[in-house]
This record gives C-alpha cells, structure tokens and sequence, in this order.
C-alpha cells in the first residue's frame, strides 16, 4: 500500500541523505522523493511516496521525528488530498500524424511544449494514473525519451501542516486525524 | 560588560569541552587535528593516549557507562577516524552519551580525496544520534554544545563532530552561550496522555501475573529506586534484560535475574505465562524475545520508552507511555494498588527450584575450572562490589549469571553491538570516571587479543584495573553454536593463543596463570592485594556451554537446558 508522507526539513547540507539513509537503513523501498522550498525560509518540504502497511508508515514517521533536523512528518493518505506529477514526454511526431498527437495532449490537458520536425514534447501534470494514462496511447506513436518528477502531494482544505512549522513553536499535531474542513476537487 | 576574545578553533573546542565538564578525553593525535592536540597543552584536560582509536571510542563509551557523564572520544580524520566507527556503533546500540570529535582534512581540500580524507559524517550517519561537518571556528562553539546535549537527552546516543583542519587553526571571537540549545526540529521530552496513564493502570492492577521487564533505561534514567518502590508495592517480580543488570539489587527477592536466550529458565517461563508484561527502558531486541509469534502470548504488554520509535517496532503493545520512566513512574506509583500477589510468586519460586539442581555449582567437583566457579568466585572474593567490565561471548554470559549485581552501572557490558574487544578499553574508561572503584576486566582469549594493545595505556596511565581471562582456546560462543547447531564442525574457532601471562609480564603487568580450581580464590586475592594492574590466565573447559540456551529465532520457553547432575555422574565415560 503506497503512502504518502510529507516531510518538513531544515534546509541544511546533508539533511536529504539523512532522509533518504533513514529509509534505506530501515529497509523501505522509496517509491518516489521530491524536495523543494516553502513558503518559510529555511524549510524544505519533502513529499516521499513508500510502499508500506499502516504500522510501517507509523515506524517510519517515529523514526523521522529522531532525526534532528526533521520539524514536521505528516502521512496524508488516509485523510483526502491531493497528488500531482509532472512529466515531460517526447513523441515521435511526423507531419503526417502530428497532430493525432497534439488532439490526445488536448484530451489529457496537457501542453505541448516543443515542436521538432520529428519529434514533440508535451508538458503534462496530474496524478500518476492520469500521466500512466497519456503514456499508454502515445507509445504507439513512439515515447522517445520522459522524465517525472515524482509526487507532490497536499492535504485538502484550510488546514496547513506548514502553518506549524516554524522556527521555536511545538509542532506535534495528529498526523492520524482527519482534517474537519471540506473542499472540492477543482 | 564582558568583552569576547579572539580564539583559534582549535582553542575553542578545549574551551567548550571545559565548560562542559570534560576532564579527561580518549584519543589518538594525527595530522587533521594536529592543531587542536598544539591547543590542548594550554588547557588543564588529561588527555589519555589509545593505542589504536576504536579504544578511544570504547574507553568513552566505559566512561559515559560508569558515571552517565558524556565521554569524550577525539581521532584525526580519515584511518584515524574510520577506527571509531565499531566504537561508535556499539555506543549507538546501547544508548551510550558520546562525543566524538575527528579532524577533516582542509575544507578546500574536501572532496578531492586529499591525503586522509574520509566522509566521516557519510560514513557514520546510520551510527550516530547525529553528526556535523564543521568548517568554520564560528560554529565550533554552538555545535559542541549541541553535539552534548543531543547526545545526553531524551534516549542518549553518540554524537559525532568533524572539524576542518582550517576552522581548527583560524580564528574568531568566543562565544559561549551556557543556555540548553535551540533545536527547533530536535524534541527529546515527550509525556503519555492521561488516558494512556488511566489504561496502564486498569491493567496493572487488575493483573494476577505480571513481570517487569527491566532495560537498560532504568540505569541510564537514574531511576532504580522509583521501580523498586514500585515493584514491592505490587509485588511485582522484575526480569532483567542483559543490560537491565544492577537496575535492582541481585539480592532483592522480587528480582528474578536475567531474561532471554541465556536467560534463567524461570524468568523466561514466568514471562511467557505471564498476563501483563510491563517493560521498562527495554525495547524487545531478539535476544530477549525469541519467536515474536509465541512470546508472551496470553500478556497484555505496558511499553515505557523513552523513544516513540521503539513503539510497536518488534512486540505490538497494549499501551504505550511515552516519556521519562521516572516521570512516567511518579505518575503511576500513587495510584497502583498494593497487592501481594503471593500465588504467582510463589509459583515463580518453584519454578527457580527446579533450575538450581542443573546449576553448575552444584555439579560434582570433576576436577575441571569450569568458567561459572571463576566467575563466581570473582563475585565472593570482591563481595559483589567490583565494576565489572565483560566483553562478549561465554564469559559474558556466565559473568551476568554468576556475578550477582546489586548496584546500578556496576555491569558494562555490549550488548546490542556485541562487540568483542570492548571490554579492556571501557574499562580503562570505567576507571577514569570511577577512580574509588574496583574496576575488574572479564574477557575472553578471542575478544582479549582484539584490542590487547591497550594493555600499553593502562601502563602508560598507571590505571589500576584487573583482567580476568576467561580462556578456553576457543571463540567459545561461536563453538558452542557449532556444537549445537553445526554438528560440531569448529570451523575457524579453535585459538592459538600467546602465554597471556607472559604478554602481560612484557608490558611490566602482574600476571598469574591458574588452571586449577583451587587457586581461583588465591590468584584473585593476589591480584586484588597488588597495587597497579593485574592479569589472571584462567585456563578453563574448554567445551562447556552456555545454558540455559534459547536458539535464535526458537520460542522463549523452548530451552536447551543443561543436562540434569544425576544423568552426568550416571553415564561416565
């Protein structure tokens, strides 16, 4: 069962080897693991996909929480968020069935970013199913070369994890309780 | 107005060591940190001189053990600093306070495999509590006192500090802040919630068969007085994990001794009868589980720990109660009932009955030294008040059996690591922190020619510490699963040794060689009686067992005892 963690960090050299060493250490398998800064200086957010049951991912926010530059780890899976992945794709693309090619990026709302005589590149973001999904009908046309970039994910709603971390405050929140705000899919 | 004063780096790690205690460090010099040993002659700090750096760590890792200060370990960078590492893992194991501090080659020489350059803090980063790089004098002040406090609080661990050779020579003002760190991320106290306490409580008094389980974080919390209050006002009998050992007095009747796979047959019975297990300062490592499947099945499980993450790791626990076992402990003193208890204990004492005729004491005199009548003898001749330093294996098992501790810290011994070769070095440790103290080595052959070359600093600081060689001509433990569990294939584990007597006399140690029983008590009477170190060769069977045994991995209660006198004496050869 894949989970997904949000890390708060200090921006600190080294601290993603302590991380990504946890894990390791531990034995988890890290699925994905993307990083980068929050709207406070000197934070980082990491948002690491693993494949674990409920009892290892609560092991492993324990042993997070021992590492010290860690300041927040919160599990969203159980409670809604939301989850996006970008990837770039570059198709072969001929005159002759180009645009087949840029109908389906319009279908998934993604963008095409580069025209090449031979070749696009199209720009897409969203969950990895719906990324899997574009895949999956342009690689009659050729997939030539993609990269993704991992999950980024956040808990729906007003409530904000990041609110919390800050510099002196105590930050220990339940990371089981389901958030009380609503929202919607947009 | 207090004005600051410009001070090298390497100034300002003797200053902050100062301001943080340090009397003595362990270490070894080389050219990394050569400019902090060139500060160290203006500073009033003994510096005691290892033979090889991995001593230097277990000397610091002895010496935080016997005093709960934090011991001090200081190498140069690359070799020197990659001889700590076993040092530093067995102090991460056992939740031992210490700081390690190595010199870095240059910080513009970093990364360009310069002449003993090592990514200490790459290379330590699953063994440390945390680490640091540091490559400016600036921070030298702030990271040692983060580096000891992080190492002393909450569940204690090994700190590690690498320092460049260029923030050791140049300079900046000092400025020491006395106040505890600021760590924002870093959160060592935690308190259970109240419900936790009210749950915890329900169970324990409602219980008709519980057992303490007794850990190493009793002794490290200070708080064996608490759990002995606690245990008599519920008459709740009390299990001891190897390290658990001097949590309560060996001589208090509600302590049952040592659990686990060489752990008495009774303790280890009552637990898996046992309807509450309530653990203290222990974290269920597999050598005092067993099968997890089959352990302590019928028990409702109390986990009090320090550390969230020892939390359902091994054993899923009823109720947990994170916090300090002595604040956890305050809380729950008043509101446990007395209770006597008197059915379960006294089913508890028979069980021991039945184990004390397969005692080896109470075999037959064969004429053989068998290691349990040294050790036990030991225990008599110093009236159980010696601090006793064991290395791993046999004998390590047969000092927790066979020498009955009544105090806390009065056993240091590696546990989790099980490293051989800690024991001579953490005893020259144990004897820096505890000078008054009778301070006796107890070690193998194998484990004792690890790291023999501290021999040279007991000499070199006329420590007065007594070894104890437990010598069987074997890696007696590995032999013993080998006769077990291998058909007695002694692949690799028969010894050649040196005439350790011999070996001791060259380094001008006073040394005796006994092989027969009756100069046990007379060799450690000499050796108690001669001012300055000593060494006794005690030549023993050299194919006796450990028993009780549990195999690894085999249920608590499915123990390979030792064969019963009346089958011995009957089936002579």
């Amino acid at each position: 069962m894949l989970n997904t963690l949000v890390v708060y960090v200090e921006n600190k050299p080294g601290v993603l080897t302590r991380v990504a060493s946890l894990f390791r250490r531990r034995a988890y398998n890290i699925e994905s693991l993307t990083v980068g800064h929050t709207e406070k200086a000197g934070v980082s957010r990491m948002t690491i996909v693993v494949d674990t049951d409920e009892f290892g991912a609560r092991r492993l926010e324990a042993h997070l929480y021992k590492l010290v530059n860690v300041l927040l780890v919160e599990n969203i899976s159980p409670s809604p968020n939301v989850a996006r992945d970008l990837a770039l794709i570059k198709v072969a693309a001929t005159a002759d069935n180009r645009s087949n090619v840029l109908q389906l990026a319009h279908v998934f709302r993604a963008r095409v970013v580069d025209v090449a005589p031979e070749s696009v590149i199209v720009e897409i973001t969203g969950t990895e199913d719906k990324i899997d999904g574009l895949l999956e009908v342009l690689r009659p046309y050729g997939v030539l070369e993609m990269v993704r970039t991992g999950r980024v994910a956040m808990s729906r709603g007003t409530k904000a994890a990041a609110a919390a971390v800050s510099a002196s405050t105590e930050v220990f929140t339940d990371p089981y309780s389901m958030p009380d705000d609503v929202s919607y899919s947009v | 107005m207090e004005t600051m004063v410009t001070k090298t780096g390497a100034e300002i790690v003797w200053e902050c060591l100062q301001r943080e205690g340090v009397k003595h460090v362990f270490g070894y010099p080389g050219g990394a940190i050569l400019p902090t040993y060139d500060a160290l002659t203006k500073y009033d700090i003994h510096h005691v001189l290892v033979r090889h750096e991995q001593g230097a760590t277990h000397m610091a890792d002895g010496f935080a053990r016997a005093s709960g200060e934090v011991g001090v370990a200081i190498a140069t960078s690359g070799p020197g600093a990659t001889n700590m590492v076993t040092g530093i893992a067995t102090a991460m194991l056992d939740s031992s306070p210490i700081v390690c501090i190595t010199g870095q080659v240059g910080s513009k020489l970093i990364g360009s495999d310069a002449f003993q350059e090592t990514d200490i803090t790459g290379v330590t980063l699953p063994i440390t509590k945390h680490n640091y790089l540091v490559t400016h004098p600036q921070e030298i002040a702030r990271t040692i006192r983060e580096a000891f406090y992080i190492a002393k609080s909450g569940r204690p661990g090994p700190v590690l500090i690498d320092i460049t050779k260029d923030a050791q020579q140049s300079s900046c003002k000092f400025d020491w802040d006395g106040a505890a760190p600021q760590l924002s991320a870093y959160r060592p106290d935690h308190s259970p919630a109240p419900t936790d306490f009210d749950k915890a409580l329900a169970l324990i008094n409602s219980a008709k068969r519980p057992v303490i389980l007794a850990g190493h974080g009793i002794i490290l919390s200070g708080t064996t007085d608490l759990v002995r209050r606690f245990a008599e006002k519920a008459h709740i009998p009390i299990a001891m994990t190897l390290l658990g050992i001097g949590a309560i007095p060996a001589s208090h009747p509600l302590n049952l001794g040592m659990m686990g796979m060489h752990g008495e047959a009774w303790v280890n019975t009552a637990i898996q009868e046992a309807d509450l297990l309530l653990a203290f300062g222990m974290r269920f490592d597999d050598r005092v589980t067993g099968n997890l499947k089959t352990y302590a099945p019928n028990a409702k499980k109390i986990h009090i720990e320090i550390d969230p993450a020892e939390i359902n790791k091994n054993v899923r626990v009823d109720v947990a109660l994170v916090g300090d076992l002595g604040e956890v402990l305050e809380e729950l003193l008043p509101r446990t009932n007395e209770n006597d208890r008197s059915e379960w204990n006294s089913y508890i004492r028979d069980l021991k009955g039945d184990s004390a005729v397969r005692d080896i004491q109470n075999l037959p005199d064969s004429g053989h030294l068998y290691a349990a009548h040294v050790i036990n003898d030991l225990w008599r001749e110093t009236h159980g008040r010696a601090l006793v330093v064991t290395d791993v294996g046999q004998h390590q098992m047969w000092e927790a059996q066979y020498y009955h501790h009544d105090e806390p810290r009065s056993l240091i011994t590696s546990g989790g690591l099980g490293t051989m070769g800690f024991a001579l070095p953490a005893a020259i440790g144990a004897k820096f922190a505890r000078p008054d103290a009778e301070v006796w080595v107890v070690v193998g052959d194998g484990g004792f020619q690890m790291t023999l070359c501290e021999l040279a600093t007991i000499v070199q600081e006329k420590i007065d510490v007594k070894i104890a060689i437990i010598n069987n001509g074997y890696l007696g433990m590995v032999r013993q699963w080998q006769e077990f569990f291998y058909d007695k294939r002694y692949a690799a584990t028969p010894l050649v040794n040196p005439d350790f007597a011999k070996l001791a006399d060259a380094y001008g140690i006073r040394s005796f060689s006994v092989a027969g029983r009756g100069d046990v008590v007379s060799s450690v009477q000499a050796a108690r009686q001669h001012p300055g170190p000593a060494l006794i060769d005690f030549h023993v069977e050299q194919e006796d067992s450990v028993y009780p045994m549990v195999p690894a991995g085999a249920d608590l209660h499915a123990m390979i005892r030792r064969p019963s006198p009346l089958f011995e004496t009957g089936s002579d050869e």
